[in-house]
C-alpha cells in the first residue's frame, strides 16, 4: 500500500527537521566556531556586549552566547551549584560571586585555569580582588570586576559635627556625629547577605577573622566570632541598634533602602557600594533628587574599628570560572582572557558602573571622569578583605544573619551564641 | 432528603442482583483502560517517583556540593528535624496561618457567596467578576503588591492609617513577628477568599428553595432559616471548601518568601524545606523536612475524610 501524499510530505518535513537539528548540533565539531555559553549575573548589558566583542575578535575560534542568572547572588549560587553537580556540559564560562567560589572549587566542579593565563591576567590585579578569586592559595577563577564598600557622607553633616573627613574616621566617631546631629546612619540591618558583609568588615577591620583553622572541612573549621574582634563588632552593631541610629526601618534596610534614607533629610554617613553615586546622579537627572544632595556627598575609605588599625573594607565583585564538565575549556579560557583585559574592564566600569579588578583600568581617562572617587575605590580594593572562604559559606552567612538581626538585640553575648549555633548547624545537629 | 433515602436501597439492590457483563461492556471497559491507562501510568510515575526519591534521600547525609561525603544515616535526619526548635516554630507559624486564614476566609467567603447568590440578575455577572479578581492574580504578584503597600520605605499604609494607635510613619510592619504575620495573613485572605466563596456559592445553589419557603411559611426568621435550613444543607460544600483551603494554606510559601523570607519568626514549613534543600543544598535534611510536610498534609486530608466524613468526589459530607 502506498502512503498518501500528505503523509509523504509530513515524513519529508520530519526527516528534514531531524537532519537540520543534527547538523546544528555538530556545527562546532565540523570546524565552525565553538559555541560557548556564559552564565552572567544581571547587569546593564555590559557582559552581553563584551561577549559579542570577544566573539568577533576571536576570528571564528568561538562564539559566546550569554545566559542570564537570577537577580540575587544566593539564587545565582543555587542555580550554578545544581547545574555543576548535575554535570551540565554547557557551563563554559560562569560569572561567580567570590564568597561562593570555595564551595564550587572544593568538590572539583571548577576547571583549573592554565598557569600562563593566570600570569597574564592577574599581574596587576588589586590585592583584595586577587584574594577573592582563590581557594587554597591557588587561582581557581580569573578576577573580572571587583567591588568594595566606601564610606559616603553628607559634607554638611560632617562639617556641622566637626569631623575632619580628610583623615580616617572610626565607627565611634560617625556614630557620635550622627547622634549629635540627630541624623541616621546608613547601614544594612536586614536579615540578608548585607548583614554578613557588615559583620565581616567589622571583624576583619578589628584584626580578626570569622573562620579559623582548615576551612575545607567541618571537622577542622572553627567559627571565631567570640573573640576580641567579634565582640568589638557586636558592640558597634548593637550600639547602633540600641540608639536607633539606623532609623526606624533598620530591620528591613538593605543597600537600596539605605541609599534612599541617605538621600533624605536624615542622611549623614553611609557604608555602601559605589553604585549609589551613579544611582543618585541618575535620580538627579530624573528630577527625583535635588542637585544639592549630589553636591553634598563626599566619600572616603570604610570607617576604622580601632583608631590606629587600617580598616578592611568589604569585597564583592565577579570572577570568571569554567565548569569542569565544559566541552570547550580551551576556548573558554581564551574567551576569558579577552573579557578581562584592562581595556574591557575599563569599558565595563564606565558603561555598567562596576569597578575594575585591574589597577591599569583605573588609569583610563573615561573611568576617571565617570568615577570621581576612582582613587578611593582602587585604594579600598587594595586593603579589602573577602568574606569567610569556606565551602560552608552559605551556612556561616545565614547563621550570622539570624543571630545578628534585629540589630537592636545584638549584645555582648551575640558572638558566642553565633559560634555555638553555626557550629551546631555545620555538624548537622541543628536546622538553620 | 426523601429522594436520597429512596435511592439508596435501589442502588444496593442493583449491586446484589448484578447482571452478567456483556461482551460490549467488557470491550468498552478495555477501551477505557487503554485510553486512560497511559495517562494514569504517567501520572503515577510523576507523582510517585519524587516522593519515593525524597524518602530515599531523607535517609542520607547528603550535601549536593559534597557528593563524596554522602553516607547512610537512616532516621538521623528526622531526629535532627524533630528535636529542633526551628522546626516546631515553623510548624506553629504554619498552623497559626492555616487556622486563622481558613476561619476568616470561611466567614468572609460565605458572606460574599450570599451576596453573589442574592444580587439581582442584571448585576450578577459584574459582582461575581469583581469578587473573583483577587483570585485571578498570581500569588507572587499579589505578594509584591502587599509588600510594597506596607513597606516602610515605599508603602502608603502607614500614611493612611496613621490615625490608629501604634501606627505611624516610623512603623516597620516587617520588623517583628506579629505585624509581619498580620500582613502575610491579610494578603492570603484577600487572595483566596474568592476561591472559598466560589465553592460555597455552588453549595448555596444546591439548597432546595422549597425548604426555605416552607420554613418561612412556618414563621422562621432570617437567622433561623440560615441556621436550621441553609447551613445544614450546605455542610458538604463547607467541608470541601475547608479541606481544600486548609491543605492549600498549610503549604503557604509565596507570600512569606516575598515579604519576609522567613525572618523574625515568620518561617513556615514549606519555606524551611526550601531553604534546607535548595538554599543550603542539604538534600538529605531537606528531604526529611519535605517528607514530614507531606505527612502533615496527608494527616489533614485523612482526618477530614475519615473523621469529618468529607466525600471529596461526591461533595457529600
Amino acid at each position: 500500500m502506498t502512503a498518501k501524499p500528505h503523509r509523504r510530505a509530513l515524513r519529508a518535513v520530519a526527516v528534514a527537521a531531524v537532519g537540520a537539528f543534527v547538523m546544528a548540533g555538530c556545527a562546532s565539531d565540523d570546524g565552525g566556531p565553538a559555541q560557548l555559553t556564559w552564565y552572567i549575573n544581571p547587569d546593564a548589558g555590559g557582559q552581553a556586549e563584551l561577549a559579542q566583542q570577544c566573539s568577533e575578535a576571536s576570528g571564528g575560534e568561538y562564539n559566546i552566547q550569554t545566559s542570564l542568572l537570577p537577580r540575587d547572588a544566593a539564587s545565582q549560587r543555587e542555580q550554578l551549584a545544581r547545574r555543576l553537580a548535575a554535570g551540565d556540559s554547557t557551563m563554559d564560562i560562569m560569572s561567580l560571586d567570590p564568597p561562593f567560589i570555595p564551595e564550587l572549587a572544593e568538590p572539583g566542579f571548577l576547571a583549573m585555569p592554565p598557569s600562563d593565563l593566570v600570569d597574564e591576567t592577574t599581574g596587576d590585579t588589586l590585592e583584595g580582588a586577587a584574594a577573592g578569586a582563590q581557594w587554597n592559595d591557588e587561582y581557581v577563577t580569573i578576577p573580572f570586576w571587583a567591588n568594595t564598600q566606601l564610606l559616603f557622607y553628607r559634607k554638611s553633616v560632617a562639617e556641622a559635627a566637626g569631623l575632619d573627613m580628610s583623615q580616617p574616621v572610626t565607627w565611634q566617631e560617625i556614630m557620635d556625629a550622627a547622634e549629635s546631629q540627630d541624623k541616621y546612619l546608613g547601614v544594612q540591618g536586614i536579615q540578608g547577605e548585607s548583614m554578613t558583609v557588615w559583620v565581616n568588615g567589622l571583624v576583619e577591620s578589628a584584626g580578626g577573622s570569622i573562620i579559623e583553622g582548615d576551612a575545607a572541612s567541618v571537622d577542622t573549621l572553627e567559627v571565631n566570632l567570640d573573640s576580641d574582634a567579634g565582640r568589638k563588632a557586636a558592640e558597634i552593631v548593637g550600639g547602633i541598634g540600641e540608639k536607633g541610629l539606623g532609623g526606624p526601618g533598620i530591620s528591613s534596610q538593605d543597600e537600596n533602602a539605605a541609599m534612599g534614607q541617605f538621600q533624605g533629610d536624615k542622611g549623614s554617613f553611609m557604608v555602601n557600594w559605589p553604585f549609589i553615586y551613579s544611582a543618585t546622579a541618575a535620580s538627579v537627572e530624573e528630577g527625583s533628587v535635588d542637585q544639592s544632595v549630589l553636591d553634598d556627598i563626599g566619600w572616603t575609605t570604610w570607617p576604622r574599628v580601632d583608631e590606629d588599625t587600617e580598616s578592611a573594607p568589604p569585597l564583592g565583585g565577579i570572577n570568571l570560572g569554567v565548569g569542569a564538565d565544559s566541552e570547550h575549556q580551551e576556548e573558554a579560557w581564551d574567551a576569558i582572557k579577552c573579557i578581562v583585559s584592562p581595556e574591557n574592564q575599563a569599558q565595563y566600569m564606565v558603561t555598567n558602573g562596576n569597578p575594575a579588578s585591574s589597577a591599569a583600568a583605573y588609569e583610563d581617562a573615561d573611568v576617571q571622569e565617570a568615577f570621581p572617587m576612582y582613587g578611593t575605590i582602587r585604594d579600598s580594593l587594595d586593603i579589602s578583605a573577602p568574606r569567610p572562604q569556606t565551602p560552608y559559606y552559605s551556612e556561616v552567612s545565614s547563621g550570622i544573619q539570624q543571630n545578628w538581626t534585629p540589630i537592636y538585640e545584638v549584645n555582648e553575648d551575640t558572638p558566642a551564641a553565633s559560634d555555638e549555633f553555626i557550629m551546631s548547624v555545620l555538624k548537622g545537629e541543628s536546622l538553620l | 432528603m426523601s429522594t436520597v433515602a429512596e435511592q439508596s436501597p435501589t442502588r444496593r439492590g442493583n449491586k446484589e442482583n448484578k447482571a452478567p457483563i456483556s461482551d460490549r461492556t467488557r470491550a468498552e471497559r478495555r477501551l477505557g483502560w487503554m485510553l486512560a491507562g497511559p495517562a494514569f501510568l504517567v501520572m503515577l510515575l510523576v507523582t510517585m517517583y519524587p516522593i519515593v526519591q525524597a524518602l530515599w534521600d531523607s535517609m542520607f547525609n547528603y550535601r549536593l556540593t559534597a557528593p563524596g561525603d554522602r553516607s547512610f544515616v537512616f532516621l538521623q535526619n528526622y531526629m535532627t528535624v524533630l528535636s529542633d526548635g526551628v522546626f516546631w516554630s515553623a510548624l506553629a507559624v504554619t498552623l497559626l496561618i492555616t487556622v486563622v486564614t481558613v476561619a476568616i476566609e470561611l466567614v468572609l467567603g460565605f458572606a460574599l457567596a450570599l451576596v453573589m447568590n442574592s444580587v439581582i440578575k442584571t448585576f450578577r455577572g459584574v459582582v461575581r467578576t469583581a469578587i473573583l479578581v483577587p483570585y485571578g492574580i498570581i500569588t507572587v504578584v499579589s505578594a509584591f503588591a502587599w509588600f510594597y503597600a506596607f513597606d516602610i520605605n515605599t508603602g502608603y499604609v502607614n500614611n493612611w492609617f496613621g490615625w490608629l494607635p501604634g501606627i505611624g510613619s516610623d512603623f516597620n510592619w516587617f520588623g517583628q513577628q506579629w505585624s509581619a504575620l498580620f500582613v502575610i495573613m491579610a494578603s492570603e485572605i484577600w487572595k483566596t477568599t474568592p476561591f472559598i466563596s466560589l465553592l460555597l456559592l455552588a453549595g448555596l445553589a444546591q439548597v432546595p428553595g422549597e425548604l426555605n419557603e416552607a420554613a418561612k411559611v412556618d414563621g422562621a426568621g432570617w437567622w433561623q432559616r440560615m441556621y436550621k435550613v441553609t447551613l445544614p444543607s450546605m455542610k458538604a460544600a463547607i467541608m470541601v471548601a475547608v479541606v481544600f483551603r486548609a491543605l492549600d494554606a498549610f503549604r503557604i510559601f509565596d507570600n512569606v518568601f516575598i515579604m519576609t523570607n522567613g525572618q523574625y519568626g515568620t518561617e513556615t514549613l514549606s519555606l524551611l524545606a526550601y531553604r534546607t534543600s535548595i538554599t543550603r543544598l542539604e538534600i538529605g535534611l531537606g528531604s526529611a523536612v519535605s517528607v514530614i510536610l507531606f505527612l502533615c498534609v496527608l494527616l489533614i486530608a485523612f482526618t477530614a475524610i475519615k473523621v469529618f466524613k468529607v466525600d471529596l468526589a461526591g461533595g457529600k459530607g
